[in-house]
């Protein structure tokens, strides 16, 4: 391929795997995200439409007070009578409202909205709206156990609890050579996704009365749908979900759409006009879900030599102040809170509660990199307790196939975890990097280098029954012409799902890729895959396309056998000569790999059907004038099963790895009295291309036999290692033991 | 938003004359941040300069050299004399914002702009530049050090107008710019220090420091320490000098405690083995 630049000069890039299909729209700006879109076809005539919020963090709204100076019959005002059905926005357990219903749990809470066709004036009008709220007590810190006065929920203000139980770690302790002891603590994070949180909605005709339709950007068109059939008491005739081109998401467009999208639609039913919300960065960091902080305590027994004998975890998160996920990423992080290690005695308890706050969501990772931080510190505690190698530690305790994690479940699949240690030790020149750096830190006057480790693991797909209960559908479609359409729900959001399921669909049916089309996510046209979350769309969805080919496949082949290439071609046209107008599909609906059993009662068996694996090395400097901490290399393993797209699959992994930087090191949240104090990127800061190092991105193949193509998750799993590694390679390089993200130069000083 | 585009500078200082509330613009990059949230701005009237080209030249004089008021970042980046003569500006300039900061905004605007945490303005102050001030009445100079008043308040009254920035040429065997921000690129000024050292004899310092005090601040404690050649072994013992020069607050972006501190590292670990008093 040749890329032109206009005049001034060409390169040569030779043939990669396959180009991602939107790339040269996206470089080009040629993409239209919403807020691109100009207001003419399905938004003529659209409205602006904006948010008030809540002042301050909980009470009791006494009144809201529009301001004087604007004619305020030409704008269009929703409060919660206007909303059809409950004031519930529908997830695990209904406790958000749509609109605040007469109280506030957090800052920026939505109380009411308004729409104008003027955007400026309209930003005018809201800033002009008083929202008189009588104060009451927030419960501002999740360390601390509340007041009488500030629970809002049950007797303790818990929005969830659970157990993890193996073996009996109190005998472990009695007989220990040594017990280890460590509190760790990690911030919230703000996603940063290029594209702020943008909806649209309109009403059109249909055959079973009028349709109101959303389009946005969005991560889980179905958890959109399934929030408007809840609050606006329609069926799925009556609501329709549309996917626009999505700028990123991390977690952070998987349940704030349904909000969003809520907003919208209430607007333009009552406006009966289109209407855009679009945020802008400030609001959308301010009112919008974040990486939950997390208080990990871990106690563990150890023999001389280092070898786990007991691991007992407290694992805390901050909830905010709505359920939302809370309870899942609670899950998903207790399960990965013992590490990629084997431990005959574990008990782990988790609990995430409620406080004034932001409701706290899903985000790369979902609980995973927060208890993966302090179970890699640990380790790196407890060889410094002994005297003994990080990297000695990690291999007496690296789990081998038929052994045990701690929900009991039986680690098999052939990967090498030895092996894969090795490669990465290899692949980071870590012993160079190591004498090198000890070498320096002798005569340097102020710099000190250091280099760290963290092996991890990170389960694929949703937690223990998850899948089944999800029970996802993926269709394909053949066309006339003999091409055939991935119907699926789930998204492109810049991960590459459109260009990794053509190539899924096209090596399953034995076409070329040209001759496979991905449909946008449109609830009128596709099945409920499942949510675009969980590391799961590639290994679980692609593995339904391939099964929905399958079955096409079988349908026009004879006697159950099926048909690839050109001659499921030929008879899909033949198909269609003989039926004209018909469709023609294959279908797939989830089924569980054989012998995967979850017990989620009492958290014990298989918590996901299959465990991608991972290792990685920060080598980094710290200038003791300024405490600052730059990462000066970085090298990534992964076992991802089948990489499907390698230029896709590194892209993910030095994503991950960047953003997961500027949560070990940079990206804090500054509060006052409960709301985002710095929500700009001026002082939101995350890393810029100078700060990021060379990232070494190697993948260790091992084919997964149910994932579609061989794969395993890939989008969460680089999120877990690299916190860990760099606050492991600065005690390295300093002895500081720093045990709390992001170790910001202020907060590094005081320990050097 | 109303802007008035005068064609000279004699119109411009007509203009500031009638209406004393105008705002000139010289790059603007500072109004356009959160430009649609700032609604209150957009009822303002600007004076935009960009027409007057010839406020962008930089001029060379046998003893000093001028930046116009509409002198660019990106115009001293490629002017080849201000590397060899005055490095601290094209280090300072190379660490504002990014490129199209730099190609738009003006040493005169990041003057006039008046943050504590402009990044162009120490270095300016410790090559002891002045700033020409134009109006209906007359022109005057005033040394920069003396330009700030308090908090983004200085001495230019709301008639006058930057017209530009000169800097005496001499001769200097060291300096300095350090600017300490939360990421390596595209980053505020936590601490900033900028300081210079005049080859004559005796020698003469300059120390100037950003983002710890209401304005950018030339420091004449730890000046005097240098010119005395007060004895020096350690950081901390530059704590009381700088106890008396800045002010440092706990803000959004770091901490007093911190800027404190660090600034105490950095004077001595750039002035070690420089200054023969510190080792």
């Amino acid at each position: 391929m040749r890329v032109l630049f206009r005049n001034c000069f060409s390169i040569r890039i030779k043939p990669l795997p396959m180009q991602r299909l939107e790339g040269l729209s996206k470089l080009s700006g040629a993409e239209r995200y919403l807020d691109d879109e100009p207001l003419e076809g399905s938004l003529k005539g659209c409205l602006w439409g904006m948010t008030v919020r809540s002042p301050i963090s909980r009470g009791t709204i006494k009144r809201i007070v529009y301001g004087a100076g604007f004619d305020w019959s030409t704008f269009v005002v929703v409060e919660p009578a206007d909303i059809p059905g409950p004031n519930e926005t529908y997830l695990i357990e209904n406790d958000q409202p749509v609109l605040a219903p007469g109280y506030v749990r957090h800052m920026h809470e939505a109380v009411a909205l308004i729409a104008h066709e003027d955007r400026n004036l309209l930003r005018r009008a809201v800033s002009s709206v008083r929202v008189e709220v009588e104060a009451e007590p927030p419960v501002l810190d999740f360390r601390v156990a509340p007041h009488a006065d500030q629970i809002q929920r049950g007797s303790d203000n818990l929005i969830k609890k659970l157990q993890i139980k193996k073996g009996d770690v109190h005998a472990a302790f009695a007989n220990a050579f040594k017990i280890v002891e460590g509190e760790y603590e990690t911030g919230a994070q703000e996603h940063v996704y290029i594209e702020n949180n943008a909806m649209s909605a309109w009403i059109e005709n249909g055959a079973n009365g009028d349709v109101v339709v959303v389009r946005g950007s969005m991560q889980c068109p179905y958890y959109v749908l399934n929030a408007l059939k809840h609050a606006l008491k329609r069926d799925e005739t009556r609501v329709r979900v549309i996917q626009a081109p999505t700028g990123g998401g991390f977690g952070g467009k998987e349940d704030y759409p349904s909000t969003i999208a809520l907003h919208a639609a209430l607007l333009a039913m009552k406006a009966r006009r289109p209407v855009k919300i679009i945020y802008d960065r400030s609001e959308d960091m301010a009112a919008t879900t974040k990486r939950h902080p997390s208080l990990v305590r871990h106690k563990t027994a150890v023999d001389k030599n280092g070898k786990l004998l007991a691991q007992q975890i407290e694992v805390i998160l901050d909830g905010g102040a709505y359920v939302t996920l809370s309870p899942v990423v609670l899950s998903r992080g207790i399960i990965h809170a013992a590490g990629p290690y084997t431990c005959e005695n574990v008990l782990i308890e988790g609990k995430a509660v409620l406080t004034n706050s932001v409701p706290y969501g899903a985000f790369r990772g979902f609980g995973a990199p927060q208890t993966i931080f302090a179970c890699e510190r640990h380790m790196d505690r407890i060889a410094r307790a002994l005297g003994l190698d990080p990297i000695e530690v990690r291999r007496i305790n690296l789990l081998k196939d038929g052994q045990t994690t701690s929900t009991q479940q039986t680690i098999s699949g052939g990967t090498d975890r030895h092996a894969l240690l090795n490669e990465t030790l290899r692949v980071s020149e870590y012993d160079k990097h190591k004498h090198e750096s000890e070498a320096f830190n002798k005569t340097h006057p102020y710099l000190r280098r250091g280099i760290g480790i963290a092996t991890v693991l990170h389960g694929a797909g949703f937690t223990g029954n998850g899948e089944v209960y999800l029970n996802s559908k993926v269709d394909v479609g053949a066309n006339p012409d003999g091409k055939i359409e991935v119907l699926a729900a789930s998204t492109e959001m810049g991960q590459g799902t459109n260009t990794v399921f053509t190539k899924i669909a096209a090596d399953a049916a034995g076409y070329d890729t040209a001759d496979v089309l991905v449909c946008v996510p449109d609830t009128f046209r596709v099945p409920n895959s499942g949510p675009t979350v969980a590391s799961r769309t590639v290994m679980v969805v692609g593995k339904l396309v391939e099964r929905a080919i399958d079955d096409l496949a079988v349908q026009l082949g004879q006697n159950g056998k099926p048909l690839r290439g050109p001659s499921l071609k030929k008879a899909i046209t033949a198909w269609h000569a003989k039926n004209p107008g018909k469709e023609l599909k294959g279908r797939a609906t989830y089924t569980p790999p054989p012998n995967v059993k979850f017990d989620d009662k009492h958290y014990v068996g298989d918590a996901y059907a299959t465990f991608a694996w991972g290792a990685c090395v920060a080598h980094v400097e710290v200038d003791l004038r300024t405490a600052a901490v730059r990462v000066l290399d970085f090298t990534a393993m992964q076992d991802i099963g089948k990489v499907i797209n390698p230029v896709l699959a590194k892209g993910q992994v030095q994503g991950g790895v960047v953003q997961a930087i500027g949560w070990a090191l940079t990206e804090e949240f500054k509060f006052k009295d409960g709301g985002m104090l710095n929500n700009t990127l001026t002082n939101y800061i995350i890393p810029t291309s100078d700060d990021v190092p060379p990232i070494r991105v190697v993948f260790h193949e091992n084919p997964y036999p149910f994932g579609g193509g061989g794969a395993k998750g890939v989008g969460e799993l680089p999120m877990d290692g690299p916190a860990p590694a760099i606050l492991n390679a600065v005690a390295h390089a300093t002895g500081a033991d720093a045990r709390a993200i992001p170790l910001t130069p202020e907060h590094l000083l005081p320990l050097l | 938003m109303n802007v008035l585009m005068p064609n000279t500078l004699a119109e411009a200082c007509d203009l500031c004359a009638k209406q004393p509330d105008l705002i000139p613009l010289a790059g603007a990059t500072d109004l356009l941040v959160h430009w649609p949230l700032r609604q209150a701005e957009h009822d303002k009237t600007y004076l935009d300069l960009s027409k007057l080209r010839e406020l962008r030249a930089i001029t060379w004089a046998a003893d000093s050299v001028t930046l116009g008021a509409l002198t660019t970042y990106w115009d001293v980046l490629q002017d080849p004399r201000v590397k060899s003569d005055f490095p601290l500006l094209i280090e300072s300039a190379r660490q504002v914002g990014a490129i199209q900061i730099q190609s738009r905004g003006t040493w005169a605007g990041n003057i006039a702009n008046g943050s504590p945490a402009a990044d162009g303005v120490p270095v300016l102050m410790a090559y002891d530049a002045s700033v020409a001030l134009i109006s209906k009445s007359g022109p005057r100079i005033v040394p920069l050090h003396e330009y700030y008043t308090g908090y983004r308040k200085s001495v230019r009254r709301s008639d006058e107008l930057i017209s530009a920035i000169t800097i005496p040429l001499r001769t200097y065997d060291f300096s300095v710019f350090h600017k300490v921000g939360a990421r390596r690129a595209q980053a505020i000024t936590k601490i900033g220090l900028a300081m210079t050292r005049q080859s004559a004899t005796p020698a003469t310092w300059r120390v100037v420091a950003n983002s710890v005090a209401a304005t950018v601040k030339r420091c004449p404690a730890i000046e005097s320490l240098l010119h005395a050649g007060s004895a020096i072994r350690k950081p901390e013992d530059f704590s009381a000098a700088i106890a008396a020069d800045v002010t440092p607050i706990d803000d959004i972006r770091s901490t007093a405690d911190y800027r404190r501190t660090v600034m105490a590292r950095l004077l001595y670990h750039s002035l070690k083995g420089v200054n023969p008093a510190i080792s």
